[in-house]
């Protein structure tokens, strides 16, 4: 699982993410972004494009994530993640605490 | 656990195996159910409209409605062995699988735990052994490091929050280890080396989240004073249970699959986030209505539309969830309707203010109306207390999407001290199967003195009403309704306490009053009765056919007094957050510290010795000539006493020197 932050202006950063977000890596994952948070990007958007696989305890590392940015009042929001992550996500009914956006622009300038 | 040469004496005679035994068993069971059911309803509704005595209505009405109790505790007991599931070997463990071995501990002896350790290192099945000290000891820590075995405690997120005990233990391990497969020990259960390869298996199945094995005591004395060994549960109930996908989880002795605990734990995040949203919805109903009630005439005009707004935001709001939409996206737009009414009374206010200061010069007026701003003027008014204003801004304030807890999520459940059959609930109502596997897999120790033994017995009551009352079977979405009544058949036996009062003081009432609960003991009333009794009595002896259960019957009715302590103090921390409390060892003299844990049913006892004796003297004496009804209230005054004395055998129970030394 690689993970790359890239800022967009000082309080925001798009994270993205490429390989399995499952069990091994979740708590890498969840140390990546409240780490994030903690640099001043309260609004956080994981680019799920490249996420081939996503289990339930790497949904529990995003929601980690969300925490942590809802805390500094920002938030975390999930962009073009893929049929297996979109169905994790409405088998989790996760979906309705993370909305997913089609790509990372409209998640971006989604309000706050 | 059977009696094997019952059954070899049986196949001599009949020529069947004991395959065939076991189906016959079963057959025998279903046709004993329904005929304990059928005549158990003819006897109630002969009960209920012919037989009450209206003379002595409540105690009349008081038996009937322990009897009606009782029919029901027989009905859901007869319905959870009706699917008996006998599932024999299991499915061949398949290889590569990623295990972990979980054995929790808190404050017992570090010797205790050190075997437990060794023999869980010793499993065959290749995995990861982790001791989880939730006591945090040195010592602890030292001895897994000699063993050569993982080592948890709390990490750091835990302080400032609720540790959530062994719940909380076991979330905190699954943040620090990656196992797919978790077997769960308690720090007593020493393993057997096969016990993975017997249970693995079964997860081949892709929707088993839990297989459950047997707890088995190896310190039992003979006799059981303190009826620690539960075959009927671990066999025929768990069985029956298991028929209808309903088996739970039991805490130790457990192998669980992880991504199911992950799955159903963030399901539970979303819809406790969801019910905190409606219950904030409702209280700002609650301060809207209120502020409607309270308005003054004069404010009528100007304050009225906006709290009717309010209530249409409100009401918004809940269709929005309704129809699935996102928490945030509810919240928010809940937050701009709320505004806009309040800004509704501002507009109204200024008007007014603007009428009031029509008296001041116009151009003076509006220099001031200028540099008011919107938050200064809503910030003022509310300041001065008036009630709608302030019903406003309350509910302006919708509680966040943040949930007060260290852990991002729960895999295993908190609302209760039986975090377990919580979870496994939870699981079942996740679409989630259990396994129960007969076979004893592990070897246990059971409490050594009487204490302990009814502290244990008194957690395992108030977990099970904490879940009854906070997360009831019947209405939980998403269970069968198996498994709902499988659930509450196990919940109901915890209730039993007062109707179980009620049985032992009836033939006290009766020999030393005279009242009667009925109108007359007459012939209808044994043929009727003594059936139901009679097969209610076959249909027991069928299920716990080879097992020792009469301890466990002995029990059930012996420990009332902490059935229903149980249901009060759960009730109470439930309802008022009230703490859940011990059980208190009496300040008495040394020889009588153990009597005073059972003071109850020794009080109990002695008012039916004193009735047995009332009875008999005065019927002997030629007081009374009623001398069936006496016979048979002495019968069931003698009954109860033998099924009471069993805390005699518990209460001089001492533990022999060398088992109590073993650890030193």
């Amino acid at each position: 699982m690689e993970i790359t932050v890239n800022p967009v202006g000082e309080q925001a950063a798009v994270v993205q993410l490429r390989g399995r977000l499952d069990l091994l890596v979740a708590n890498d994952v969840k140390q990546r972004l409240v780490k994030a948070v903690n640099e001043g990007f309260r609004l956080l958007v994981i680019d799920m494009s490249e996420v081939s696989f996503v289990d339930s305890s790497g949904l529990g590392a995003l929601i980690g994530g969300l925490k942590a940015a809802r805390l500094a009042g920002g938030d975390l929001r999930l962009a073009q993640p893929g049929a297996q992550a979109l169905a994790m996500l409405e088998l989790t009914t996760l979906n309705r605490v993370l909305r997913p956006f089609p790509n990372v622009t409209e998640a971006l300038q989604a309000s706050l | 656990m059977n009696p094997s040469f019952t059954l070899t004496a049986l196949e001599r005679v009949v020529g069947w195996g004991t395959d065939e035994w076991a189906a016959f068993r079963r057959g025998l069971i279903k046709i004993l159910v329904v005929t304990n059911l059928v005549l158990g309803a003819y006897y109630l509704l002969w009960r209920g409209t012919a037989s009450l005595n209206w003379d002595a209505w409540l105690f009349s009405l008081a038996l009937f409605g322990a009897e009606l109790y009782s029919y029901i505790s027989s009905f859901l007991f007869g319905l959870t062995v009706f699917r008996l599931r006998e599932r024999g070997e299991p499915p061949p463990a398949p290889p590569g699988l990623r295990v972990d071995v979980y054995i929790t501990c808190y404050n017992e002896p570090v010797e205790l735990v050190r075997k437990t350790v060794r023999a869980a290192l010793a499993i065959h099945y290749p995995h990861q052994t982790y001791l989880l000290d939730d006591g945090n000891s040195p010592a602890m820590r030292a001895m897994a490091a000699e063993e050569g075995c993982g080592y948890i405690t709390r990490s750091a997120a835990w302080i400032g929050f609720d540790r959530h005990a062994k719940a909380g233990n076991l979330i905190n391990a699954l943040e620090h280890t990656t196992g797919d497969y978790i077997l769960i020990l308690d720090a007593d259960q020493v393993p057997l080396p096969q016990i993975l390869d017997r249970t693995l298996g079964y997860f081949s199945d892709p929707k088993v989240a839990l297989v459950q094995t047997p707890q088995y005591f190896i310190n039992v004395p003979p006799g059981d004073p303190f009826g620690s060994q539960a075959p009927l549960f671990y066999g025929p109930i768990q069985q029956g249970k298991d028929g209808w996908n309903a088996a739970f989880f039991c805490g130790s002795n457990a192998v669980l699959r992880r991504e199911a605990l992950a799955r159903t734990g963030i399901r539970f995040f979303v819809r406790d986030v969801e019910r905190r949203i409606r219950r904030a919805l409702r209280e700002a109903d609650t301060v809207i209505r209120r502020a409607e009630r309270q308005l003054a005439p004069s404010e009528r005009t100007q304050i009225a539309p906006a709290l009717q707004a309010l209530r249409r935001a409100v009401k918004l709001a809940r269709q929005e969830l309704d129809r699935g939409d996102t928490f945030q996206e509810v919240t928010e737009r809940f937050q701009r309707r709320a505004e806009d009414a309040a800004r509704m009374v501002v507009a109204a206010n200024l008007r007014q203010i603007m009428a009031d200061l029509a008296e001041i010069q116009a151009v003076e007026a509006a220099e001031i109306m200028q540099s008011l701003h919107d938050e200064a003027v809503l910030a003022e008014l509310a300041r001065r207390d008036r009630s709608p204003l302030a019903a406003i801004e309350t509910v302006r304030q919708l509680i966040p999407l943040l949930v007060n807890e260290a852990m991002d999520y729960l895999p295993i459940s908190t609302i209760s001290v039986t975090e377990d059959m919580s979870t496994s609930m939870r699981l079942h109502a996740c679409g989630w199967r259990s396994v129960y596997h007969d076979e004893i897999l592990a070897h246990g120790l059971a409490p050594e003195d009487l204490r302990s033994a009814l502290q244990q017995r008194l957690r395992w009551a108030q977990g099970t009403i904490q879940v009854f009352l906070r997360e009831n079977p019947l209405f939980l979405p998403g269970l069968s309704i198996g498994q709902r009544l499988a659930y509450l058949d196990t919940m109901w036996s915890y209730f039993s306490g007062l109707p179980t009062i009620i049985y032992l003081i009836a033939p006290v009432l009766f020999l030393i009053f005279g009242l009667l609960p009925v109108n007359a003991l007459s012939a209808e009333f044994f043929w009727r009765l003594t059936p139901y009794l009679l097969v209610n009595q076959l249909l027991f002896a069928v299920i716990s056919w080879g097992r020792p259960t009469w301890r466990g019957q002995q029990y059930s009715l012996a420990l009332f007094p902490i059935w229903i302590k149980a249901v009060v103090t759960a009730a109470a921390n439930v309802w008022f957050g009230k703490k859940l409390g011990f059980i208190v060892t009496p300040k008495t003299r040394q020889a009588g510290r153990y009597f005073g844990l059972v003071r109850w049913q020794l009080l109990m006892m002695v008012l039916l010795a004193v009735s047995i004796g009332v009875g008999l003297l005065q019927l002997a004496l030629g007081w009374r000539t009623d001398g069936m009804p006496v016979l048979v209230n002495v019968f069931w005054a003698v009954y109860d006493l033998v099924m009471l004395s069993v805390v005699i055998d518990a209460a001089l129970y001492q533990p022999a020197e060398e088992s109590s030394s073993e650890y030193a």
